[in-house]
């Protein structure tokens, strides 16, 4: 309902408006549709552009986080494989060896070179009790007889049965990481193999990732201390300064802001077996590119887009709204001429009965005064006879011009038979103007002809023509002054109509003279006018089946256009 | 030439009297009928020259009246004299045989020069009964000149 209603005042605001005048209306309309048409193409455009946004992004970012993960896992898995192998050889040798036989110096020196031709990268090894007394040792070191019962490893390694220590700095600054494994013997004593490996093959496992440039790979113990050199965050055991995700956990991938604020994806992938989170980190935008590649060919479409919607709505909006307008103007044009032969009719029907209705008294007053007259005339005796029959003389008179205006009126209302005859309407103009030569000549107005030769024959009716240009011109007479312009111009408007203008350069109407100047018995003339003799040219142009126009500038003129058709259409009369 | 005699129809009788006083004061004889009935009343009673008829008139109209008459005796002039008529009734009017027809309020003068025309014109009538009668068209003649002697 609340929907329903706020749906219809929304599409009324939008599309009505009642209460505006008239220029305001069409720019309302015009800004209302304009509004419209633009939410319901670019919304539609907006959202389109959002959702593929979205979906690209998420397409693009499984696409490469999926990789990243897997990178960093297999990198992991080379890394448990290489550590696990030292660690299984180093156990291979604890239970393969008597605890006599590695306490002994020279057999683990023979044991160490072995290991030296088979396995690279040890540093040293060696035989701890336990009480954690170094009771042999192969390296770089002076270890033998040292202590180690206090130290963190070795109590990890009595509990755990092995160990793999994170990295250090040992030997000549190289960085180190130890191994040790626990072996109880069959006569139940304890021995502890410890071995050191350089892990400069740690960087051979990295480089065969092979990553570029915007790409780091190293490992981090749980604390964040970096284990191999990075390239963005800093040289072995240095803080990794990232904050990264904590506890127990399979690999996973991350977004995150570095120091530097780039925007890296980070995967995570924690080794099962020691303390070591293989770390891969790659910068988004290196990662994004196509991403942004194509956000920014979206955004040019979109743009594009959007502003041809725009241009083209406002066209068709500028068209729509003026289409409208001319309708509405036609359509008031139309509602007025209605309006004006419908008043032109009822007034003729009231003007006829009125002038009927005078005519039976009119012609009793009139046949009363006679009769005085004739009685006084009569009468040799009557006295006052001159000034008696002056009185009756006045009466007949007022009845006569009573009786004018009644016959001009039932004229009007009258719908006179047609008589369509073959005319040139040149020659008739001429023989209008004949009419008027005798006033032309008195005040010494210049009537100029130009009058178009071979001017196509019009069927029309003789004597109504004529009236109607009588009564144009006749008011163009009365608007000129002496020595005034009248110009009478005839021209084949088109195939079948032809026009005729009569232009005078007399004093002009105002608006709203113009506006009723086809009215019955509106007249501007002082006295003798009796306001329908343009109302008469109308009908009788209108009934021809043709149409009159008049422009006007006070001050300047008066252009009256008749335009008829070759072959009058007689409109049929109520 | 024989005394005239006028019928002035009409249901105006301020109208008709008037006019008829007039008339008589000019030493022509005229009746007045103040509708249809009475008109043609008097005219099987007494035959006019010239009936000077109104048109809409109350019972038997003008228009009806005239008809008739034109039916029952030719010979009689008639003027039409309205107030109302229409182009419609002015045309049927003049396909009866109207001899004129005229708009009130007239003016006396004109109305009696009609009046005389008409009368004129009836003896004419008279002439075309004669031309009649020398073609061997006796029966038309002969009804001519006998609504003359009435």
């Amino acid at each position: 309902m609340n929907s329903k209603n706020l749906w219809t005042r929304l599409t009324k605001g939008l599309l009505h408006d009642s209460d505006d005048d008239n220029a305001n209306r069409y720019l309302i309309l015009r800004r209302n549709i304009f509004i419209l048409m633009i939410l319901i193409t670019i919304i539609p455009l907006i959202i389109m552009a959002v959702i593929y946004q979205h979906e690209y992004q998420a397409s693009l970012k499984k696409e490469i986080v999926n990789p990243l993960k897997t990178l960093a896992n297999k990198t992991k898995h080379s890394f448990e494989l290489f550590l696990e192998e030292r660690l299984s050889v180093i156990r291979f040798i604890a239970s393969s060896y008597s605890f006599e036989e590695l306490s002994d110096q020279k057999t683990l020196n023979r044991i160490f070179k072995a290991l030296m031709d088979e396995y690279c990268c040890l540093v040293d090894l060696g035989l701890i009790n336990k009480k954690g007394i170094q009771l042999s040792y192969i390296g770089p070191y002076e270890f033998l007889g040292k202590n180690y019962s206090k130290q963190s490893w070795f109590q990890e390694v009595v509990v755990k049965g092995n160990y793999i220590s994170d990295v250090f700095m040992g030997y000549r600054q190289f960085p180190h990481v130890a191994i040790a494994v626990l072996r109880r013997t069959e006569e139940g004593r304890y021995l502890i193999l410890r071995a050191t490996i350089d892990t400069s093959k740690f960087d051979n496992l990295i480089a065969s990732m092979g990553l570029d440039q915007e790409s780091d790979a190293f490992l981090i113990n749980r604390e964040g201390i970096l284990q191999t050199p990075s390239r963005f965050y800093g040289k072995i055991l240095d803080q990794y300064p990232v904050p990264f995700p904590r506890g127990n956990y399979g690999s996973i991938v991350v977004e995150e802001v570095d120091p530097q604020n780039r925007k890296m994806l980070v995967a995570y992938a924690p080794f099962t077996r020691s303390d070591y989170i293989m770390v891969l980190a790659k910068q988004r935008s290196a990662l994004l590119k196509p991403w942004y590649t194509l956000r920014s060919e979206m955004l040019f479409t979109f743009a594009i887009s959007v502003v041809t919607i725009i241009l083209v709505v406002f066209k068709l909006t500028d068209t729509v709204v003026k289409r409208v307008k001319d309708a509405d103007e036609k359509r008031e044009l139309a509602y007025r001429e209605i309006q004006h032969t419908h008043k032109l009719s009822s007034i003729g029907r009231l003007a006829a009965g009125v002038a009927h209705e005078i005519n039976n008294p009119m012609a009793i007053i009139n046949e009363k005064a006679g009769l005085m007259k004739d009685l006084v005339s009569y009468d040799d005796q009557f006295r006052k006879k001159e000034k008696f029959l002056g009185l009756t003389d006045s009466i007949l008179q007022s009845v006569e011009r009573c009786k004018e205006i009644t016959h001009r009126l039932l004229g009007f209302a009258r719908r006179m038979e047609v008589q369509l005859v073959r005319l040139d309407l040149n020659e008739l103009i001429q023989e209008t103007l004949g009419f008027l030569d005798k006033e032309a000549l008195y005040r010494n107005i210049e009537l100029r002809l130009q009058l178009t030769d071979n001017l196509p024959y019009i069927f029309s009716d003789r004597g109504q023509l004529q009236q109607v240009f009588l009564n144009i011109l006749s008011n163009a007479f009365a608007a000129v002054e002496d020595e005034g312009q009248i110009v009478i111009t005839s021209w084949e408007e088109d195939s079948d109509t032809v026009g005729v203008s009569i232009q005078d350069n007399g004093s002009g109407m105002s608006g709203e003279t113009l506006k009723n100047i086809f009215d019955p018995f509106f007249t501007t003339k002082q006295k003798g006018g009796t306001g329908l003799g343009l109302a008469i040219t109308y009908g009788i142009v209108k009934k021809m089946g043709g149409d009159i126009k008049v422009t006007s500038k006070q001050g300047e003129g008066t252009i009256f256009t008749v335009y008829l058709p070759e072959k009058a259409k007689i409109v049929p009369g109520e | 030439m024989k005394e005239m005699k006028i019928l002035l129809v009409d249901d105006e009788e301020e109208f008709v009297k008037t006019l008829s006083e007039r008339i008589e004061m000019r030493n022509v004889k005229s009746d007045v009928a103040l509708n249809g009935e009475e008109a043609l009343k008097i005219m099987d009673e007494d035959l006019p020259d010239v009936m000077v008829l109104d048109l809409k008139m109350p019972g038997i109209d003008g228009l009806e009246v005239l008809r008739r008459t034109k039916k029952a005796y030719p010979g009689v002039q008639i003027i039409m004299l309205t107030g109302h008529g229409s182009e419609k009734d002015e045309k049927e009017a003049r396909r009866l045989g109207v001899f004129e027809y005229l708009q009130k309020p007239v003016e006396f003068e004109k109305l009696m020069r009609t009046i005389v025309k008409a009368y004129k014109s009836k003896f004419e009538s008279s002439m075309v009964a004669a031309t009649f009668a020398e073609a061997g068209e006796f029966e038309t003649a002969k009804k001519i000149m006998d609504e003359e002697k009435e």
